[in-house]
């Protein structure tokens, strides 16, 4: 987000993704979202714990802890620019998505309720875009492409991705709850969210090849998944439908009108229409009177795209039977 | 580090630190749905309950400059987009979302400056959040501050080296530097949670990470869930009314 | 009578192919305390391990006339306790006193007995009572290998087993932990470098190297043969 990017040496979170606190999202969105992501993390926590066993626990606490602790390195960015890791990307390479997705959970809990870095109701908007829609978008192009020749780029899209997205879902959710943006600094976060997917691929990138020289075997991709046509093939669809769904908020920031009726249609207090529309994920509220409605309606689309996704890679993760 | 100042803060000893984390757990999401949710005279709205806190805050005998000073780390972000607004031409709305931000942080700090962080798991647990996310929670905390101070270290060290490169191929260097710091951290986290997973075996673990009980839930809990999620209702209805 | 620890011909073998014990053959008695010395990578630790499972190589070992095997090893777990170098490693839970209860609760105590008992445990290590809603992260190295050793004492094992011990202890603390040990009733398994820390508890001592013992006899005679001492010359 445009706010300044200052590093403070003893926080141990930079605020370098967005977290939304309370307050910023309309009800509908905020209440939609904690719904969906009840069950979308119940899932993935069922997922990582493989049977009730709880031997994995201590191996995703310490990593969660380490991803915090990664966000103090600094990695140059240009003249007097720093920035630092995220890291689900990271985390899903190397645990498979459900353990991602639950480390990434809990680092959100603990980053909500210890260092005030988004709020406690909005948590359910942040878990969704960071722990399952930044996972599995990460962890997509690993899974298909990870495994070949191109496996370098496989991780620096993925990482790259999973940033963005999980950017543009926050942003997303921002315009519907009618926070204003006006063009330029839609602009200007888009240009950030940009740079900070791709340094994000770059030091996950980084990371990566210096493991595979300290302890090779740390992130090796499922080689099942690699063949199982029909996995390949939802998995392909599903990463399309993330590609595709940002394109869509991207070109829909970048047009000019499409942005003033945002600007003035979106507001809380107003009785205005809603129209945003993403190609493949049919946000299309528009026609309804009453704002809430719509309102309820652009969320209820959110929490099905939400299911897909889990769906997808609840397929994927089924097959994934790496560590 | 700043997390440890919250951690000193809950674990005082009055009668809100003393006071079951599944009272304060639900008094706090009423308070913050009633925020949330407020349409008229947020702003008043808005500093009735910071005054409420404040208030709680004494009763806690928690550092009220200190607290309302840590719920500002909102600010920058809020103040932003309050900025925007105001520039596009609905200021009211701005503030509306600046004061909403700063008070709905400022109640979960009273909460958790009020209450261990490890309770406080263990009161979301007994209302039926995930447990495996919970412990996973658990651990996290437990072993963030180590293996924070473990990467400063890594951090004064790789500093302490670069002194002499030149200004752009020291950042190259540097970029790679980090990435290799950094994976010997992963790796090193790697080998704590294998010897951590050996010490568990050690004292009998069967796959069941246990837990002592919690507290029972007293009357004066009750009292205390009752009022705390009335007052802030009360005060919003009436806010609005007038 | 039947030795506690019983060891035959102990061979281990790393994943990687490397030797890591070639023949270990070990006795200990009931009460006894030997301490375990020798050059850092001669297979002392991963000796230790295979005392509760946690490896398992090939040859005898019977603990309390129970054979190290998968079916044995609740019973054997609940025999042996275990301390580790690392305090950090081994206090895991959020607080002292579920620490200390923990190895309690894996067995099947209630809650509520196992709090009683780990508070006699932490009492017993010279602990205060208010220690017990403390983060570990917070005690001091002499207060966290205190903890850690209650944790382990709590259980009642007959034998006890401290992987370097003294390690991030300063001398004070190493002092008291020494008086501490040198009074506990149980058989105790010392791996160390310190040869005053290893003289103040244990009369035996055996020596490792390569995987293999090479000396077993009184902590001063053994100190003395190999140089393990800062006094001594050291010999060939």
């Amino acid at each position: 987000m445009p706010s300044p990017w200052h590093e403070f040496c003893d926080r141990a979170t930079v605020k370098d993704n967005v977290h939304i606190p309370d307050g910023f999202l309309a009800t509908p969105v905020w209440a939609a979202l904690d719904l969906a992501a009840a069950p979308s993390v119940a899932y993935m926590a069922r997922r990582a714990q493989r049977e009730f066993d709880e031997s994995r626990v201590p191996l995703l606490g310490v990593l969660g802890a380490f991803v915090f602790a990664a966000q103090m390195i600094n990695f140059p960015v240009g003249p007097g620019t720093t920035g630092h890791l995220v890291g689900g990307a990271l985390l899903s390479f190397t645990l498979g998505p459900a353990a991602a997705a639950a480390v990434m959970t809990a680092i959100l809990a603990i980053q909500a309720l210890v260092f005030q870095d988004g709020g406690i109701l909005a948590l359910g908007a942040n878990a969704v875009n960071m722990a399952v829609l930044g996972v599995l978008a990460g962890y997509l192009p690993f899974a298909l492409w990870g495994g070949g020749r191109f496996r370098k780029l496989a991780i620096f899209g993925g990482a790259a991705l999973s940033v963005l997205v999980s950017a543009l879902a926050a942003l997303s959710e921002l315009l519907v709850s009618g926070v204003k943006m006006p063009f330029p600094v839609l602009g200007l976060s888009v240009a950030l969210f940009l740079i900070s997917a791709a340094l994000e691929g770059a030091i996950t990138l980084a990371i990566m090849q210096a493991l595979a020289r300290i302890q090779p075997g740390t992130a090796r991709v499922d080689h099942k998944l690699a063949r199982s046509g029909w996995s390949r093939m939802l998995a392909t669809v599903s990463l399309a439908t993330l590609v595709l769904a940002s394109v869509g908020v991207l070109l829909a920031s970048a047009a000019p009108d499409g942005l003033e009726r945002l600007g003035e249609q979106t507001g809380i207090t107003s009785r205005m229409r809603t129209l945003i529309h993403t190609p493949l994920t049919n946000y299309r509220a528009a026609f309804l009177h009453s704002d809430n409605l719509s309102k309820a309606a652009a969320g209820l689309a959110g929490v099905a795209l939400v299911y897909c996704a889990c769906l997808a890679l609840g397929r994927i993760a089924a097959r994934n039977r790496s560590l | 580090m700043h997390h440890v100042v919250l951690d000193r803060w809950s674990r005082g000893s009055t009668a809100v630190h003393r006071l079951d984390p599944r009272a304060k757990i639900v008094s706090l999401l009423l308070l913050l749905i009633a925020l949330a949710t407020a349409k008229h005279s947020v702003p008043l709205l808005a500093f009735e309950l910071a005054l409420l806190l404040a208030a709680g805050f004494c009763w806690a005998r928690v550092p009220v400059v200190g607290a309302l000073a840590r719920a500002a780390l909102v600010l920058p972000f809020a103040a932003t987009f309050a900025g925007i607004a105001w520039l596009a031409g609905d200021p009211a709305r701005g503030l509306s979302l600046a004061v909403k931000s700063y008070v709905s942080a400022l109640a979960v700090l009273f909460v958790v400056s009020t209450t261990p962080l490890p309770t406080l798991l263990r009161g979301l647990e007994a209302m039926g959040a995930p447990r495996f996310l919970l412990e996973v929670a658990q651990f996290l905390y437990r072993y963030l501050f180590l293996i924070s101070e473990e990467a400063q270290l890594m951090r004064a060290a790789a500093a302490a080296r670069n002194a002499s490169l030149e200004a752009w191929r020291g950042n190259r260097e540097r970029f790679r530097a980090a990435g290799g710091a950094l994976a010997v951290l992963f790796v090193r986290s790697y080998e704590r949670a294998a010897m951590i997973h050996r010490a568990m075996l050690a004292r009998s673990f069967e796959g069941r990470i246990p837990t002592l009980s919690i507290n029972r839930f007293t009357t004066r809990d009750i009292v205390f869930v009752v009022l705390s999620s009335a007052i802030p209702w009360a005060l919003r209805f009436v806010t609005a009314a007038s | 009578m039947t030795p506690l620890i019983e060891v035959r011909g102990l061979h281990y073998r790393y994943d990687d192919g490397t030797t890591a014990l070639a023949g270990v053959d070990f006795q200990l008695e009931s009460g006894e305390s030997v301490a375990l010395m020798g050059p850092n990578g001669s297979g002392k630790t991963t000796f230790v391990l295979h005392l509760n499972g946690l490896l398992m190589g090939e040859g005898k070992v019977v603990i309390c006339g129970l054979q190290v095997q998968k079916k044995h090893l609740g019973m054997i777990r609940r025999k042996v306790g275990m301390v580790f170098q690392n305090s950090d490693d081994q206090l895991f839970m959020p607080t002292v006193l579920e620490d200390v209860a923990f190895g309690l609760r894996n067995i099947g105590m209630e809650p509520e007995a196992a709090a009683a008992r780990a508070l006699v445990a932490l009492e017993a290590a010279g602990m205060p009572p208010a220690a017990a809603g403390r983060a570990p992260y917070h005690l001091s190295a002499g207060e966290k290998k205190r903890v850690a050793i209650a944790g382990v004492l709590a259980m009642d094992p007959e034998i006890l087993v401290l992987d370097e011990p003294t390690t991030f202890l300063d001398p004070p603390a190493q002092r008291s932990l020494a008086g501490w040990l040198s009074q506990l009733p149980q058989a105790k398994l010392i791996v160390t470098h310190n040869i005053w820390f290893a003289a103040a508890i244990c009369k035996r001592a055996v020596f490792f190297r390569e995987g293999r013992i090479v000396a077993d006899g009184p902590v001063p005679e053994i100190a003395d043969r190999f140089g393990w001492d800062f006094a001594a010359q050291p010999a060939n």
